[in-house]
């Protein structure tokens, strides 16, 4: 065994081989890497980690059965808390929360708990093990709006708890974000997503897609006429925003929606026949993960890439594993710059992007450092491609549409965080709908929380 | 699956197709549109309402052949099934709400359909029949090959007027000089809905910007999600960034940027072009396009 305070390395797809592929970037731990990294767990008396856990998965627990080699009784752990380890273990950003607070962190490097749970998820799917589903059934009907991560986890929970759970999507596939906007190679979509959507349903849950609600039908019809007793809203924050500068409705901008869709929801890049733009020099503005996850595509679909962000390093809001990755892949980042126009050629046509260098001033409300323009630095990128990655706020057509149901100056739904509740009896909601973008792992805490909070609304003392 | 419970070639490369999709046929309203995928390889494909039945629960929808995704659609038959069917999407035309029924009554109003667009048209005239309001249709086509639901529309409109391009049938010019034709005759109306191609509808409304003739125009830009996710479907209306999809498909006619929109459509026009010869050419497809190394 090596030194206790590192980690055992995990396998990457090499950056220069991946840069052109859209096969998943790490590749996982063997039973070997995985028995030996469990073995650094010190199995604390008060572990920090599950208290770090937005869904309080009994870490040191699982990571105990991980060190004897009962790997099904680790995912059977697991699965009490977390109904898609396999996508969690791979996109949570542990850094800052379980593995952020083990104390083997103190001296060196944390417990690589993301990556033990992914390796515990993805040995049980390949086993054929799925999660225990003989649960007696308690006959209270409850729709579920969106197959997100919040959906997905509440969803799951009340099923687990014997309720006859309905999800309703929007789109065609299961998911949502983790289908149409996380890309393959983070997270594969038919081996990874497909397998855990399909456990929750192997749980007695219904999924019925292509169901817009607010459209081909309310909440409030679904519960006067289709017998739904209460409602959860997990239908995530679907709205793509621009910066309102001139040249923006140019061809060849795109919202990093848009682009990351086409990709991942309609497989552009397998030569589909959904059309996506193969840009030569693209400009990424924004520098979250979904920026990371557009640099990264457009990088595999051939482009030379640039990632534009006003503030510096430091505040790039994305995980830190994911800029790295970007950058061994060979993502250029253009920091504290801004964009003030796009330029179009005759024909309509980007051809290049107008930058302002910024620095960072005073720290503004949200304690990062405000970026100030430095007056006369403006300069020109040529490009041939824009891709908008500003972060996305909730869809206003369920809102909109169901009586009763009160909304933020932001367009979020209001929710107790404790229980998910509404203004709205028996209506509950959760993730990025109520909160704005976030994480996948948020928006499965809230979806846990509010599944607690029907129970309840039930007469359950949960 | 959404079971096609009819198809009818109505003309040169366009069909019709009723589905089986109740939950959108309970609640959708003339001026509201579906998204619909063949299969697992499909793209969406954003579809106006012709017509549907909430008794049968089918949906009635006009396609086009013009890319890879409808040339394969046109192959399916009466009990074949479509992958997906969603919708209703967007927002109904304003004209046929009950609650502006009464405002409606007071006008007269005027239709005008370009080529496919007499689909879309073809169910507010219905509603408004339907409601008393009588409307007069001016429906125009290329050439006679392309024209369709003649009688249906003359079932539902007070005066039904066909024009073609060549002069095959009907009136000899575009929509536009019968609207005009109208006018030198004396006729006058309140309110104008136009609904074909772009360029169709901006030269109605550069008519009818001159005429004083308010004007409803209803959008088709190009489309992914169709609920407000991606923004592909963005247009510039009255100086502010609209989405086809959820603020629309109908706009005022004299506010929207027209141009813009036309060349916006033309955004994946070499990559669905591609597409469209690959899927032509099958297995012989060698475009010479460099990229798949199948002409070396």
């Amino acid at each position: 065994m090596g030194d206790v305070n590192v980690r055992v390395p995990i396998a990457e797809q090499d950056a220069k081989v991946r840069a052109t592929n859209f096969d998943e970037v790490c590749l996982g731990y063997t039973e070997e890497e995985a028995v030996e990294e469990a073995q650094r767990c010190l199995n604390c008396k008060n572990p920090k980690c599950v208290g770090g856990c937005p869904v309080s998965i009994n870490i040191p627990a699982f990571i105990e059965q991980v060190k004897n080699r009962d790997f099904k009784r680790a995912y059977e752990i697991i699965s009490e808390s977390s109904a898609l380890p396999a996508v969690c273990g791979r996109v949570c950003p542990q850094e800052s929360q379980c593995e952020g607070v083990c104390v083997r962190g103190i001296k060196g490097e944390a417990v690589a708990i993301g990556k033990l749970e992914r390796f515990v998820a993805d040995w049980a799917r390949k086993n054929g093990i799925k999660p225990a589903s003989d649960v007696a059934k308690n006959g209270h009907k409850v729709a579920v709006i969106g197959s997100g991560p919040a959906g997905l986890t509440c969803a799951g929970d009340l099923a687990r708890a014997g309720y006859d759970v309905t999800i309703f999507e929007a789109l065609h596939k299961t998911g949502g974000v983790l289908v149409y906007g996380i890309p393959e190679f983070r997270l594969p979509k038919e081996e990874v997503v497909a397998a855990e959507v399909a456990n929750v349903e192997s749980l007695g849950v219904k999924i019925e897609t292509n169901v817009i609600i607010g459209k081909s039908t309310t909440i409030d019809e679904l519960m006067e006429n289709e017998g739904f007793e209460a409602v959860f809203i997990g239908s995530g924050a679907g709205l793509p925003k621009f910066m309102g500068i001139p040249g923006e409705q140019s061809l060849g901008v795109f919202s990093a929606n848009e682009y990351l869709t086409r990709n991942n929801l309609m497989k552009a890049f397998k030569d589909q026949d959904t059309p996506i733009y193969h840009g030569k020099k693209v400009v990424v503005v924004g520098g979250g993960n979904v920026a990371m996850d557009a640099a990264r595509t457009a990088l595999r679909l051939g482009a030379e890439v640039h990632i534009v962000y006003r503030r510096s390093e430091a505040e790039l809001p994305a995980r830190v594993e994911e800029v790295h990755h970007a950058k061994e892949e060979g993502v250029i980042f253009d920091l504290l710059q801004n964009p003030v126009e796009i330029l179009a050629d005759e024909s309509g046509w980007v051809k290049g992007i107008k930058i302002i260098k910024m620095e960072l001033g005073e720290p503004d409300e949200s304690g990062r450092r405000r970026p100030v323009e430095i007056p006369g630095s403006e300069y020109e990128i040529e490009c041939d491609c824009v891709i908008m990655s500003l972060g996305t706020s909730p869809n206003p057509l369920i809102s909109s549409t169901t009586d009763g149901l009160d909304v933020n100056r932001r367009g979020c739904i209001i929710a107790k965080e404790e229980d998910g509740s509404t203004s709205k009896t028996a209506v509950y909601a959760g993730g990025d709908a109520v909160t704005g973008a976030a994480t996948v792992i948020l928006a499965m805490g809230a979806g846990k929380s509010a599944a607690l909070g029907i129970r309840r609304y039930f007469g359950e003392t949960v | 699956m959404y079971k096609i419970t009819r198809k009818e070639e109505l003309a040169a490369n366009i069909f019709l197709m009723d589905v089986e999709a109740p939950r959108c046929a309970s609640s959708c309203l003339p001026g509201q549109f579906v998204i619909v995928r063949i299969d697992d390889e499909g793209e969406r494909i954003p579809l106006t309402i012709c017509d549907y039945d909430r008794d049968k629960g089918t949906i009635t929808i006009v396609v086009q052949t013009i890319g890879a995704s409808t040339m394969r659609m046109n192959e399916l038959n009466e009990g074949d099934a479509l992958s997906d069917f969603v919708g209703p999407l967007g927002l109904p035309s304003e004209l046929c709400l009950e609650e502006n029924l009464e405002e409606t009554k007071k006008q007269e109003i005027v239709f005008i359909a370009g080529g496919l667009g007499t689909a879309p048209v073809y169910p507010q005239v219905k509603w408004l029949h339907e409601h008393g309001v009588e409307a007069t249709v001016i429906m125009g086509s290329r050439t006679k090959d392309l024209l369709f639901y003649i009688d249906e529309m003359k079932a539902v409109a007070k005066d039904v007027f066909v024009t073609t391009d060549d002069g095959t049938y009907g009136f000899h010019g575009m929509g536009t000089d019968q609207l005009q034709a109208l006018y030198d005759e004396g006729r006058h109306f309140d309110h104008c809905v136009a609904i074909g191609p772009m360029i169709m509808m901006k030269f109605v409304c550069k008519l009818t910007e001159k005429l004083g003739l308010h004007t409803i125009v209803s959008m088709n830009p190009i489309m992914v999600d169709g609920t407000g996710m991606c923004g592909a479907c963005r247009l510039i209306v009255d100086g502010e960034v609209k989405f086809a999809c959820v603020d629309g498909p109908e706009f005022d006619g004299h506010k929207v940027d027209f141009d813009l929109a036309m060349a916006r459509m033309k955004q994946y026009a070499t990559e669905e072009g591609r597409k469209k010869l690959a899927y032509e050419e099958g297995d012989t497809h060698h475009g010479g396009c460099g990229n798949c190394g199948g002409d070396k």
